[in-house]
């Protein structure tokens, strides 16, 4: 190490720390402890709770170690005599308004106010006047508060400007009388804004789902991995009589830091949806009917045995554990099936044969903070990956550029460089565009570019890829969703062939990654190894187009989670049975499945998810199983015996996760830098065209069920500019009828500017979408 | 090819077409002597400006600061919020406003009469504005700084001093 470092003395012990660091990071360094309030790491100082003091040799005062700078042979006792009257007469006054209501308080038992005025606050306060009181701000359907309690630390304050890059909370009024809180009274914005909640010291801010529900004393905490982006963030479950009441971020620096998104804190709360299946059923002559988990299992063995192999096929949730993914192709793949598939909101899969082994981002998810310049390629990142984003807004922070080719305009909470706008065939021809300013277009792609013209902001956006020290190039959930997907990627190749960036992928969900790796697409097997090319099984789009007759769901929900809802809806409605292993079963799934198979989510079973830069995270069940509901692996372990192939002697989920893992120990990656210019070019539709994202809180089976995070309604809203809207003589809030194809459906207008002309925005995941066709393509509206 | 360029969006989504041409140019001259990337410093000013003009300030204004300063709005709040000066409330929109100093060299010298007598002369509590919205009688909160003048009262941007309550009707009188 160059840097020199500075001798201290804590506490008559020897430390090293950093010239300029603060002494209450050196000693939390060296593991000693120093009471704070407002002090976060993450966070600025702010040295307002003066709870830090410690006595520092020659200083007449104590000093707040989290504002006094370290010195080469400084000297600091944190446990003095002087130190702890500092502190304890503190204590006294961050008690003066403080409420005696520990007993009721979400926070007593993991209060820091509370541990603290244990350790050092005094028996009775000097302090005889009448208490302030707060009125409570009510700021959404996830965080309670109760603002008598806070200290005003500035916490949650300092997070909105510093980590959301959003301030919402402010410090209101002054003195004695300021108060913490968001001036109008409105719901917090920020898709991060449950942190307030981990980082609040004291009851101000709590979770509201799981208020009242458990103490935390009460609650067993077990480690986890959420289960919606590809982040894969490290959070903490919290049990109480084996039933999750809370969610709260686990500390991984190379990972999520200290942060979790509101999607991972409160997804859980659809573990206990009203349509969760409990019990094995089977559909005879049209009437569901409770079976023994034998029978269910029995049935599903002679449906498969009974049908014609060729005819079967399976979807499966890229949420699902590696150990569930890899059981179900392992067993499909004995009977000889390789139509299986996890790409379900992909429509072109044309390039797939020349896919790397598993998608990442291709650098580790730290490293994102030191780009100097970033394109997004078709990526609402803020709330598809909001951990990404946070890193992306370091980037950004310290000057890097941030560019965007997508079907609309997003806000981002930082300044973005470029965002470039249009629909589905005005994206892959700007994408042109910057590879033409670039420079060389290899023969292969020549056909793309074709009459592109460069605009000045495309050669800004070239220039800066080119001129970047680290450059990268993301594709993103909704590059995933276009249908010239292929193409898009050719393109992006080219343009980090020309500019030397790095390309990856922003990975769609929880364990796209892993499903890539463990076989759960039809044309490779487990860790990549090759099929032959005529055994090749049908992707997803290939098995809802061809009806087959069978079909597997593994925790899918066709009509939300597919590209194209209303043909997926038809291919189940006509197949003559359609098996769900699933945790829940809505009534549209009743409408067409035959047999339900209760399953685990991934808050009840061991497992495996691989995030977006490959790092494999395995977590344990964290919560008991409802009734007669089991953990999925072990269902497929079960059916893979009853169907007799060999192999499926498992004892526990690490067996299954070790095979796969010795055989991916056998494989080197591929460069997923290789230049690949496998492309389909599709004719572009004219006419208004429909574009698409997945809803943030819809899109998967169990946040679509987590009643905090869906709490307005928009189910049924379509986004359009203010121009298309006046062309059709119609206004905010009136009814359209959208046709797609043979699918239409009525919709609510909601104004959009950031939608551009001729595009009408439809949200993956909803109600509205479910009973429409693809989520790219022309789309008709007219007055309702 | 559709494409646009966009500022940060994060920005305020107030309507800054509010604020009056006057205020504006006021806002405009006090920009100019910040840098470009800190409009944040004129806020106190912008404030200043709208409360000239309206004799208070409405939420819709502060968020058409936040917007014209391209600030957030919960930072306008803030700073709206902490200053006795600005007015946040509409029933507190008099024409003039009146402060009596009520700390101890003025109330040693007799303010409490002098406040008790313009409650009496204009029939409204301090706190409040009279029914014809002339005068609004301000609850001062803190020392006015004019110990030697003592007691003495600010009517809008003016200093009275060594008042009786004589002087007091003559004061007030004498406005529009």
């Amino acid at each position: 190490m160059s840097e020199e470092l500075v001798t201290i003395k804590i506490n008559d012990q020897e430390i090293q720390a950093k010239p300029g660091s603060m002494l209450i990071e050196a000693a939390d360094d060296a593991g000693i402890h120093i009471p704070r309030f407002c002090y976060h790491k993450k966070l600025s100082i702010a040295a307002n709770c003066r709870m830090c003091l410690v006595e520092v040799e020659r200083a007449p005062k104590p000093m707040p170690a989290c504002a006094t700078p370290v010195n080469d042979g400084m000297k600091v006792w944190t446990r003095s005599e002087k130190a702890l009257s500092a502190q304890k007469d503190n204590m006294e006054f961050l008690l003066i308004n403080h409420p005696l209501d520990c007993p009721i308080c979400d926070q007593g038992g993991e209060c820091e106010l509370q541990d603290l005025s244990v350790k050092s606050g005094g028996g009775s306060s000097n302090f005889k006047e009448i208490k302030r009181v707060v009125v409570d701000k009510d700021i959404g359907s996830l965080i309670a508060t109760e603002m008598t309690r806070c200290i005003q630390c500035t916490r949650c304050v300092r997070f909105g400007e510093e980590i959301a890059g959003l301030r919402e909370m402010g410090a209101l009024g002054r003195g004695d009388r300021m108060e913490i809180g968001t001036f109008v009274e409105q719901s917090l914005q920020s898709e991060l804004s449950g942190n307030i909640i981990d980082i609040c010291p004291v009851g101000a801010l709590t979770a509201k789902p799981s208020r009242y529900k458990a103490r935390p004393w009460e609650v067993v905490q077990t480690p986890s991995i959420a289960s919606h982006d590809s982040v894969g963030s490290n959070i903490y479950v919290h049990s109480f009589r084996q039933h999750v009441v809370r969610t709260v971020a686990r500390e991984n620096e190379a990972v999520n830091e200290c942060w979790i998104s509101d999607r991972d804190r409160f997804s859980y709360e659809g573990v206990n949806a009203e349509d969760r299946l409990l019990k094995p059923m089977i559909k005879q002559d049209g009437v569901w009917r409770d079976v023994e988990w034998s029978d269910a299992l029995e049935a599903v063995a002679e449906r498969i045995k009974a049908t014609d192999i060729s005819q079967l096929g399976a979807l499966v949730s890229p949420r699902a554990t590696l150990e569930e993914q890899y059981l179900l192709q392992k067993m499909l793949r004995a009977c000889g099936v390789n139509n299986i598939d996890h790409r379900l909101r992909q429509s072109d899969f044309y390039d797939q044969g020349v896919a790397p082994i598993a998608p990442s981002l291709g650098i580790s998810i730290a490293e994102l903070e030191a780009q100097n310049a970033v394109l997004l390629i078709g990526s609402n990142v803020r709330q598809e990956q909001p951990m990404i984003n946070h890193r992306l807004r370091k980037a950004a922070l310290k000057g890097a550029d941030i560019m965007t080719v997508n079907p609309r305009r997003y806000d981002f909470n930082y300044d973005v460089a470029n965002q470039l706008v249009g629909n589905a065939s005005e994206m892959l021809e700007q994408l042109a565009a910057i590879a033409v300013a670039s420079g060389d277009i290899p023969s292969a792609v020549e056909d793309l570019v074709k009459g592109v013209e460069v605009s000045d902001s495309i050669k800004a956006i070239a220039e800066s890829l080119q001129q970047a020290d680290k450059a990268i190039i993301l594709l993103g959930n909704i590059a995933v969703a276009h249908p010239q997907y292929s193409a898009l990627r050719a393109l992006a190749m080219v343009i980090a062939e020309n500019t030397g960036a790095t390309i990856g992928s922003l990975v769609e969900s929880a364990n796209t990654a892993g499903a890539w790796m463990a076989g759960a697409v039809p044309h490779r097997q487990s860790a990549g190894q090759a099929i032959e090319q005529e055994q090749a099984g049908k992707n997803s789009s290939e098995m809802l187009t061809s009806k087959l007759k069978m079909f597997i769901l593994l925790d899918v929900e066709p009509e939300f989670d597919c590209d194209d809802p209303q043909l997926a809806l038809s291919a189940m409605n006509q197949a003559e049975c359609v098996i769900a292993i699933t945790p829940f079963a809505s009534e549209a799934m009743k409408s067409y499945a035959d047999i339900l198979l209760p399953a685990s989510t991934a808050l009840e079973t061991s497992g495996t998810f691989v995030n977006a830069e490959g790092t494999w995270q395995s977590f344990m069940g964290a919560s008991k199983l409802p009734e007669d509901a089991r953990p999925t692996w072990k269902i497929l372990r079960v059916l893979g015996n009853a169907l007799n192939v060999s192999g499926f002697d498992y004892v526990s989920s690490e067996d299954v996760r070790d095979e796969l893992k010795l055989e991916m120990d056998g494989i080197t990656q591929t460069d997923s830098n290789e230049l690949m210019q496998i492309y389909q070019k599709h004719s572009v539709d004219s006419g208004v065209q429909r574009i698409s994202e997945v809803s943030t809180y819809k899109s998967d089976s169990l946040v679509r069920r987590a009643k905090a995070l869906n709490v307005t309604d928009t189910e049924s809203e379509v986004y359009m500019n203010s121009g298309d809207v006046d062309k059709l003589g119609l206004s905010a809030s009136a009814t359209v009828r959208l046709v797609q194809g043979t699918a239409e459906a009525t919709a609510k207008i909601v104004i959009d500017d950031n939608v551009s002309e001729n595009c009408v925005l439809v949200l993956g995941g909803t109600e509205l979408a479910s009973s429409l066709g693809s989520s790219f393509g022309a789309i008709a509206v007219s007055a309702v | 090819m559709s494409e646009t360029i966009i500022n940060d969006m994060r920005k305020a989504s107030g309507d800054a077409s509010l604020l009056t041409q006057h205020e504006i140019d006021d806002i405009n001259s006090w920009l100019k002597r910040y840098p470009e990337d800190r409009s944040q410093s004129a806020l106190l000013a912008a404030l200043r400006a709208v409360m000239h003009e309206d004799h208070y300030i409405s939420r819709e204004k502060m968020d058409a600061v936040a917007a014209y300063l391209s600030i957030p709005k919960i930072a306008v709040y803030e700073v709206a919020s902490f200053y006795s000066m600005y007015e946040l409330d509409e029933k507190a929109a008099g024409r003039h406003s009146i402060s009596v100093c009520t700390n101890v060299s003025c109330m040693l010298n007799g303010s409490d009469e002098i406040v008790e007598h313009i409650e009496a002369k204009l029939g409204i509590k301090m706190g409040e504005t009279t029914a014809d919205g002339k005068f609004f009688f301000k609850v001062e909160e803190e020392c006015l700084a004019a110990c030697c003048g003592a007691p003495m009262m600010q009517v809008n941007h003016v200093y009275y001093e060594g008042l009786t309550t004589e002087k007091v009707d003559e004061i007030l009188d004498g406005l529009e």
